[in-house]
Formats: C-alpha cells, structure tokens, sequence
C-alpha cells in the first residue's frame, strides 16, 4: 500500500483506555480464575493427603486427564464456530472398541492404531459436519442423532463382548503406559495436540476465521469466508480427535466395552465452557478449555484422595458451569457499566 | 433522460449494469437496471424503501448474482461469484448495518481474511496492528487496533468498516445509508473521507434518504422505481423536488401534515425520573391530543428514557402516572395495562419477530384479547390484522408472509399496527421514521398527527430535526442526560432546539466551523419561518462518549489528505 502515514497525532500518545474489551476481560478473569482454582484445590487435597502429589499420584493426574483434554482441544473448535459436537463420546467409543478388534491377536503397532482411529473418527465428524453446514440442520439435533446412531452401530458390533488386554499387543499397550522422561506418553500427546491447535488458531487465516464465524456468521458470509468449508473441517477435526482419543482409550485400559467414554460429551462440553469457549462462539481458546478439563478431573481425583462420595463430582461440575456462566454475565455487564460511566464523565 | 458523464469520462465505467434483472420468488426486484459507475466519480443511487436498491448493491457486492443481464467490469463482462470475488475486483460494500464481528479486534475486523503473512501462512500479527494504527491515523481517528468492535459507537463502526476498503485499495466504495445514525460532525468526516477517495480515483456509489447530501456530496444520481431505472443523470440543474418526484413517480403531498389539535387533560406524568449514569432528573408531562418531541443529539439519554418509562428499564428514581396514576416501574406489563405502548427505535431487533408473519406480529401484543382459554383464534388475529393494514395503508402480498420480506417502512407499519390495536392512550415513538422512504415517512407523520386529533398522547423521541419542528407542540431537549430545554411549537426552530442540544442553551449559536452548511433536507411546513439554512447536526460537537483526542474536526491535519493514495 502506497499509504504515506502522516505523524501520529498528539491525541495517540494518550493510551487508549478501553483497549480491553469486555469480551477479552471476561476470558482473562475466566482463566486465571479457573487456574487459580486448580492450583488451591492441588494445595488443599495435598495438605490433606501428601500422597496425592508424590510422582505416582502426579502421574496419574495427567493420565487421568490427557483424554478429557484432548477432547476438549476438538470440541473448543467446534464451538467456537457457534455449533457443539454432541457425538464425541460415542465417536472414542466406537473406535476404541474397533481398534481393539482390529489389533487383537495380530502384531499391528501404535501407527497403524493411531491412523485406524483418526481416520474413523474423521469420517464420523464428516458426517454430522456434512449435514450441519451443507445439510443447515442445527448442530444440536444432528450430532444427538450421530449419538444414538453411533452409540447403536457399537452396540450391535459389540454384541455384549468386550476386549482384552491381554489379546492387544504390547507394543500398543507400551504407548498407553510407558513414558518419555518420566512423563507418561498421554499427556505428551495431548499437549502436542493442544499446543499445535492453539497455535494454529492464532496463527492463521483459516483459525481466525473460525473465530470470525462463531462471532457473527452473517459477516462472515459477507467478509467472503467460506463458512461451510470451515465448519464442516472444524467437525472433521472434532471428530478426528475423538478417533485418536479411542486408540488411546485402547492404549491406556487394554480392556475396552462397547459403551467405553459413555456420556463423556457432556463432561467434554462442560470443560469446554467452564474453560472460557462461549457457548455462543467466537471467544475462547483452547489453552482456557484444557484447563478446565484438568480442573474437572482434578476434581474427581481429588474426591477420591479427601474421601469424599464420588456422587458428588456430578454435583460440583455442574455447580460450576452454572457459576461459570454466570460469571460471564456479572463481569460482561460490570465492565459494560463501566465502559458507561466512563462516557459520561 | 440525460446522461451526463464527468469530465473525462469517455473512458468505459469501473463498474457498470447492462439490462440487470433479478427475482426473488414472485417478487421481481430489479427490471432491466443500467448503471454507469466512473472513477473519481460520487454517484447517488435514490429510490424509496423497496425500489431495488439493496438488491443493485448486493449485486455488485456479488451477494446475489443477476437472473439476467451483465455486471461490466472495466468493460468487460463479470460474474462474481461470492462477497470475496466482488472484495478482490476492489469493490467495497458498506452496509447500512455494519457487519463487523463484536468480539474480535479491530485490526482483525479490517483485514479478516487477509491478513498479511509470514512464511509459512503464518499471520504476521505486529504486520495487521500497524497497519490498522496506519490506517487509523490515515483518517484521523483515534481508535486502538486492539479493541474489540463489540461497543463501539455506530459512527466508529462505519469508521472500521472505511478503514476496511481503504485496506484493499478499493476502486469501487458503495454505501448503503452510511449516515442513518451518525451525528453531523461524524457526517462531516465521513464526508471528508469519501471526498478524498474521489479525489484520489475511486468510484463512490452513494446512497442516503437525506436528499441534502446527495446534493452535498455527489455529482450524478441515478434514480430507481419499482426495481426500474426512472433517470441517470447530472445533479447540477436539479431541485430536490425533481429527485423527490422522481422517486415517488407523484406529487409528494406535505411531508409534515401537522393538524392543530386542542390539547386535553394530562395524560402521562414523568415525575423526577433517574437511572444512574444514563439520565437524571426528568420531569415533563403529555398531555391528551398533544405531540410532544424529545429532541437532542444522539447520546443525550433520550431513548433510555423512553425504555424507563415503558418499563423496559427500571429507573433508580422517580416515578412514572399515566392519567394520575403511579405505574409499578420496570414492567412493560404493568405500563400497557395502563395504556402505554413503545415503537420502538431498533425495529429489526425490539420491534417484530422478523421470521414470523404479519399477522402473528401485529397479534403479539393482543393475545389475551385474541384468546379463548389459552388458545389464540386464528381468525380473530388475521381479523385484527387485516383491519390494521388496510388502516395504516400497508403493503404486502399476503398476511402469512414474513414480516422479513416487507421494506423498511412498512415493516415500521407493521409496528404501528402492533401498538395500535391495543388502543393506548399514550404512544411512545422512537425515531419513527429513521429509514424510511419520503412517501412512507409523510404517510406514517398523517398517522401519527390524525391520531393525536382523535386524543392520544404522543411521545416522540427524533433525531430528525425537520421532523421534530414540523410534527411537535412542544420540544423537549436532552443534553448528557439532563432535560435542559422545553421550547413551545410557535418558539421552536432549528436554532433554539440546536442550541440547548449542544449545551449552549444561553449563547447564541456558533458558526459551523469548517463544516459545510447544508439546506435542510425537506421544505419546512407553510405558516413557519424558514429558520436558519443548516442541518441538524452541522453544530454538533462531538458526542459525549468519544474520547477527547477524536474531536478534531476534518482539517488539514485529521483528514486525509490526497497524498493518501487509496488507488
């Protein structure tokens, strides 16, 4: 551009006040607030129980946690384009359990498993993403169909059998428990994949647009983004990552039922947006979503280790989506208000 | 029909329409539609709410392609296919509605899509917040290219969305209404902007209903009716009144049919009414028969204290009496009981649920009236609704249609309609005829006028300085949220209401600095003094909210100036 920018005005070094939106306030209050919580309810389940950060009870905190993050990390994606993935649960479910038929009793290695799963999973997420974007059915009512419809197909398969750990090879059940450095494979993984959508998100066209259309889809359409493109790869990548998380639910467990990661959408769903990702799209990254997955799962674990009723760990979480949300309202409207005093002084 | 081209202009058009047809369903929109874009040319597109030119722009824009005829480009033949072909050939689009997304930055807004790139497609993010604080200073705004569009006042988001075809060059800059919410010192540096464009080669395809600055702005206007081509044409020679006939194919008859109305008891009581931080303080009376105009620029709390007293908001302090009687604040239910109804000034938003039909709109708010035991009679609403569209002189195919598919000022009838048939005693109206064609406005002020002869009480809340000095008996200003003025009908002018809108209530009123002092959009009514030659807004300072660095006018220093170079 041939633009010759003129000096800046005095006005400029003033530092614009209201640099930070209400949005961005929100998501950052959100995120420290949601790590803060973590690292108090680590320190008191620690004071209570020193055992629960000792390197196996850290171990298996990330273990524990490594799938749910994962999920999450492919969920964020999807909602931020203002659509949810409802299928994913059944998504890890059904290809856990065809991963283990495919590897039980050969010598097929990690790569083969890892490729079976995400490509499975990807032509499930093609499928509910097909009818959400060129199908315009509501993402709701589609991928609660690819539930049941996928949920059906596993327990047809499975007919009440299940898989061993002993049939799997061990080189596959080596990714699930062995560990690099002293950390666990799982998380190394998870991290990796978090990491690179994190980034891509931020660092390219296609991510920024995702965010573009979960904020306002007509302007989107207008700003000539290919939004069925996009949210259709949004829910392949969505549904790729599930595929991926079932070959590591095999990995991990060796013995895998039909209804494996049962009812896990709505945990997923829940970490998502306790995480920071607005429901409504457009605001969150993943970075926020991870956290609370590990949040939620430290919960459990935590539960555990206070001996405290398991029962409970339902009530807490959904104790704070409820607070989550209604955070988002109390701080939105508070900088809003003071967005609007500042006006009129 | 004369066509008169800017000098120089034997070259072919940047933009131009052969025999353009489209249809939508049954509706035929634009019907053998010829335009004729020049570089460094402002053309006005006229015509009134539903004469095709939102179907023209988003043709250009490659939102909708032709059903027949051809887009030229350069002179030669063109298919754009979708908004980012049409972004690509250098055509920008701002709509009358920005289209900005609330929770991204600024700097993402502009270059969304296109961002400038690192190796590997990586966005160079320091790259776009440069280039967003270039292109900020560029025209003289003071907006941080970090801040989210989420809050942003209209007159900045119509800002963003300039800054966004200065982005890519464009040749071509068509806006829809651009001037529909701003201010006149916000107009005023649009004006600036777009003139610098021109004058640095672009093609300016203008659309505005304030035919005061077509005439200020543009050189030729091209005039549409009924989705056909009426003239393209020169506007040197040309009266307002020539636009206006063509326009409406008739004689437009008084834009301000004022009735003289005996007023009666008082109808409605605002007593002390406050909402902190929004507005403090008001206390006024409307009384039976009585047209009462809240004026001010925008900002002023005027809206915010028609919701207060609606109920939509509840006030801190203060009380509402509708025919002397306290209403429980803050219930929109409570204030219809009492006979209260609100048109409101977002009708796309407040005013109708867009997808649902005419009927079902106009039936909303009488399903208790249009209910047997709980169920809404079918009849008793299509009833209900035919009645008031043949009243209120609606035009539509059928009742069962979407209220989405109606223009603007029928839609705005349609709202009328709504509030009407609960037979208020008070009516609130916010900026009733905020873009709306000439024909539908005259006809919406009869209604509201007649309407007042038959008793009612009208509060009316305008921007539209003409409007409020034609239909009111009395104006009341707001400044900052305070009600600063009460100025009688035969007292009123555009001076005195200006003056306490501005804060300067006890000076005379200034000169209008380097701004253009432009005639007043529309005739004033027979029997009132012409008043001073000036727009509403040509006074204005910057609205309140605007921090203090973004008042410099458009100067020399602000604006930008041709070195700019957009082409």
């Amino acid at each position: 551009m041939s633009t010759t920018a003129p000096p800046r005005t005095a006005t400029r070094s003033e530092p614009e006040p209201t640099g930070r939106t209400a949005a961005e306030t929100v998501l950052r209050v959100r995120e420290y607030s949601i790590g803060g919580a973590l690292v108090l309810l680590i320190l008191v389940t620690w004071l209570a129980n020193p055992s629960f950060l000792d390197q196996q009870g850290i171990k298996d905190l990330l273990l524990n946690s490594s799938i749910l993050v994962l999920l999450a990390t492919g969920q964020s994606v999807v909602v931020l384009t203002r659509n949810i993935d409802l299928s994913v649960g059944s998504v890890v479910g059904l290809t856990a359990f065809a991963c283990g038929s495919f590897v039980s009793g050969t010598d097929h290695g990690p790569v083969a498993l890892v490729l079976l799963g995400i490509a499975l999973g990807a032509g499930c997420g093609l499928v509910s993403g097909a009818l959400v974007s060129f199908g315009r059915v509501p993402a709701l009512v589609v991928t609660l169909g690819m539930l049941y419809v996928i949920q059906g197909v596993d327990h047809a398969w499975a007919h009440g059998e299940q898989i061993n750990a002993a049939t799997v090879p061990d080189d596959i059940l080596t990714l699930g428990s062995g560990s690099f450095l002293g950390i666990p494979y799982l998380p190394l993984i998870s991290a990796l994949v978090l990491a690179g959508t994190g980034y891509f998100l931020r660092t390219y066209r296609s991510g920024r647009e995702l965010y573009a259309i979960g904020s306002n889809p007509e302007a989107a359409r207008l700003a000539g983004i290919p939004i069925r493109r996009r949210v259709l790869t949004a829910y392949a990548f969505s549904g790729a990552v599930a595929g991926f998380a079932g070959a590591l639910w095999l990995a991990r467990f060796g013995t895998v039922v039909a209804d494996a990661a049962n009812g896990w959408e709505l945990t997923v769903v829940s970490a998502v947006v306790v995480g920071g990702v607005a429901i409504t799209g457009g605001v969150g990254t993943v970075w926020g979503a991870a956290l609370g997955a590990l949040l939620l799962t430290t919960i459990g674990s935590a539960l555990v280790v206070l001996k405290v009723s398991s029962f409970w760990e339902q009530a807490i979480t959904g104790a704070l989506l409820l607070a989550a949300i209604s955070t988002d309202r109390v701080v939105r409207s508070r900088s809003t208000r003071a967005l609007r005093k500042r006006r009129r002084q | 029909m004369s066509r008169t081209a800017p000098a120089g202009a034997d070259r072919a058009p940047v933009l131009a329409l052969r025999e353009v047809n489209k249809s939508f369903g049954s509706v035929r929109a634009l019907r053998g539609v010829h335009l004729d874009l020049y570089a460094g040319e402002t053309h006005a597109l006229a015509g009134e709410n539903g004469a095709g030119k939102s179907t023209l722009i988003k043709i250009l824009a490659g939102v909708h392609t032709p059903d027949g005829g051809t887009v030229l480009l350069d002179g030669s033949p063109a298919v754009f296919h979708g908004p980012a072909a049409a972004r690509d050939a250098g055509i920008a689009v701002i709509y009358q509605e920005p289209t900005l997304f609330g929770d991204l930055s600024i700097a993402e807004n502009i270059f969304m899509g296109r961002q400038p790139r690192r190796f590997m497609g990586r966005i160079d993010h320091t790259a776009v917040r440069e280039a967003t604080a270039a292109l900020m200073d560029r025209l003289g705004v003071d907006l941080h290219p970090d801040r989210a569009a989420r809050g942003l006042s209209i007159a900045d988001q119509q800002i963003v969305e300039i800054a966004k075809a200065l982005s890519f060059d464009a040749r071509v800059l068509i806006m829809d209404e651009p001037t529909a919410a701003l201010t006149g010192s916000e107009t005023a540096r649009l004006f600036a902007v777009v003139e610098a464009l021109r004058a640095e080669g672009a093609a300016v395809l203008f659309i505005s209903h304030r035919l005061g600055e077509i005439f200020e702005l543009c050189t030729r206007v091209t005039t549409l009716r009924d989705g056909r081509l009426v003239a393209s044409e020169s506007l040197a020679g040309l009266t307002e009144d020539d636009l206006v006939r063509r326009m409406v194919g008739r004689e437009l008859g008084e834009l301000y049919p004022k009735q003289e109305t005996r007023t009666g008891e008082v109808a409605l009581t605002v007593h002390r009414l406050t909402r902190e931080g929004v507005f403090r303080d008001i206390s006024f009376e409307v009384h039976k028969g009585e047209i009462v105009a809240l004026a001010g620029l925008v900002g002023a709390g005027r809206s915010e204290v028609a919701q207060a007293v609606f109920g939509v908001d509840r006030p801190d302090a203060g009380e509402v009496r509708v025919a002397g009687k306290a209403l429980r604040p803050g219930s929109p239910t409570a204030a219809m009981g009492a006979g209260l109804a609100l048109v409101p000034e977002d009708r796309r938003q407040r005013g109708l649920v867009m997808e649902a039909s005419i009927e079902r709109n106009i039936g909303l708010t009488g399903l208790g009236s249009l209910g047997r035991g709980g169920l809404v009679r079918r009849a008793a609403e299509r009833a209900r609704a035919g009645d008031w569209g043949l009243k209120l002189r609606l035009k539509y195919d059928r009742l069962s249609d979407s209220v989405s598919v109606l223009s603007g000022g029928n839609q705005q009838k349609v709202v009328l309609a709504k509030w009407l048939a609960t037979r208020p005693t008070v009516l609130i109206v916010d900026e009733p005829t905020r873009g709306i064609d000439v024909g539908t406005k005259a006809e919406v002020h009869r209604l509201l006028t007649s309407l007042a002869a038959e008793g009612l009480a009208i509060l009316m809340v305008s921007s539209d300085l003409p409007e409020v000095l034609g239909m009111a008996d009395r104006v009341l200003v707001m400044h900052e949220g305070r009600l600063v003025s009460e100025i009688p009908r035969d007292r009123a002018d555009e001076e005195t209401v200006m003056a306490a809108a501005t804060g300067r209530a006890h000076q005379p009123a200034a000169p209008a600095g380097q701004l253009q002092p432009q005639p007043p959009e529309v005739p004033h009514p027979p029997g009132r003094p012409p008043g001073p030659q000036q727009s509403p807004g040509s006074q204005q300072p910057p609205e309140p909210g605007r921090p203090p660095g973004s008042q410099q006018p458009p100067g020399p220093e602000g604006s930008p100036g041709p070195k700019g170079g957009a082409a």
